[in-house]
């Protein structure tokens, strides 16, 4: 399990989560995320194009961001979620509460 | 399959693939596997390491699993004091939905086909039927 970081040209902040976003690793997303709110990037994208799967701790520090994220005037889009991934928000009714996109392309382009 | 997991949550990720890499193929499909199990597994650790042993690096938490014909079962028990688990808020509620927290229990029952407790509650059983 990784995370990947880049920046479009644009100035988005782009986080992929390859594996899996769960209790042991929720913090490290939270850090790099958090680096990039500080050094004044406003908008972020999450891709879980590659993730596996997401428990609630995961869940919750996507909650936590997305407040953060926005106290700082910034806007969080995730992206890529698959069929289980989405019912998993759905279920949780965090689908009400994030801006999804089918790619990142997509939530690129939603900016 | 027993397992013995150090009370550490950067662990927990390690534990879960132990599991769902040595479950015998057949009884549950690739995407039962890949999916429900491996997160309510996740979670089931996560809260146990958490609540149960505090995270203390001197416990471990117990996993065990039972593979029938038709049914994989997973018990994760803790050496903590337990908890009421009828006694958690509705997370989907309108006034809980923006806690970073409270989801765990709610998940696991959504993805799984039984979930039982013991009396103490600080014992989980998971129950996954064939599919």
């Amino acid at each position: 399990m990784r995370f990947t970081l880049k920046k479009d040209k644009s100035g988005v902040v782009i986080v992929g989560v390859e594996g899996q976003l769960i209790v042991g690793n929720r913090q490290e997303l939270k850090q790099k995320v958090l680096d990039a709110l500080e050094e004044g990037s406003r908008k972020f994208v999450i891709d879980f194009s590659k993730t596996g799967y997401i428990d609630s701790s995961g869940l919750g520090v996507l909650v936590s961001l997305s407040k953060k994220i926005r106290e700082q005037g910034g806007e969080l889009r995730l992206a890529g979620l698959n069929a289980d991934l989405q019912t998993l928000f759905e279920l949780t009714k965090l689908d009400t509460l994030f801006a999804i996109t089918r790619t990142a392309e997509e939530a690129l382009a939603a900016f | 399959m027993k397992l013995e997991v150090p009370s550490d949550l950067g662990l927990v990720g390690d534990a879960v693939e132990l599991v769902a890499t040595h479950l015998p193929p057949g009884t549950l499909s690739p995407r039962r596997i890949s999916f429900n199990l491996r997160t309510a597994l996740a979670e089931a650790l996560g809260n146990a390491i958490r609540y149960g042993t505090g995270e203390d690096p001197g416990r471990t938490v117990r996993v065990r699993v039972e593979v029938g014909r038709d049914v994989v079962r997973i018990y994760v028990i803790d050496d903590g004091q337990g908890f009421d688990p009828s006694r958690l808020p509705d997370p989907t509620h309108p006034d809980n939905l923006e806690r970073d927290y409270g989801r765990g229990l709610f998940v696991i029952r959504h993805l799984v086909d039984d979930v039982a407790f013991n009396e103490k509650g600080n014992g989980i059983c998971l129950t996954l039927r064939a599919g």
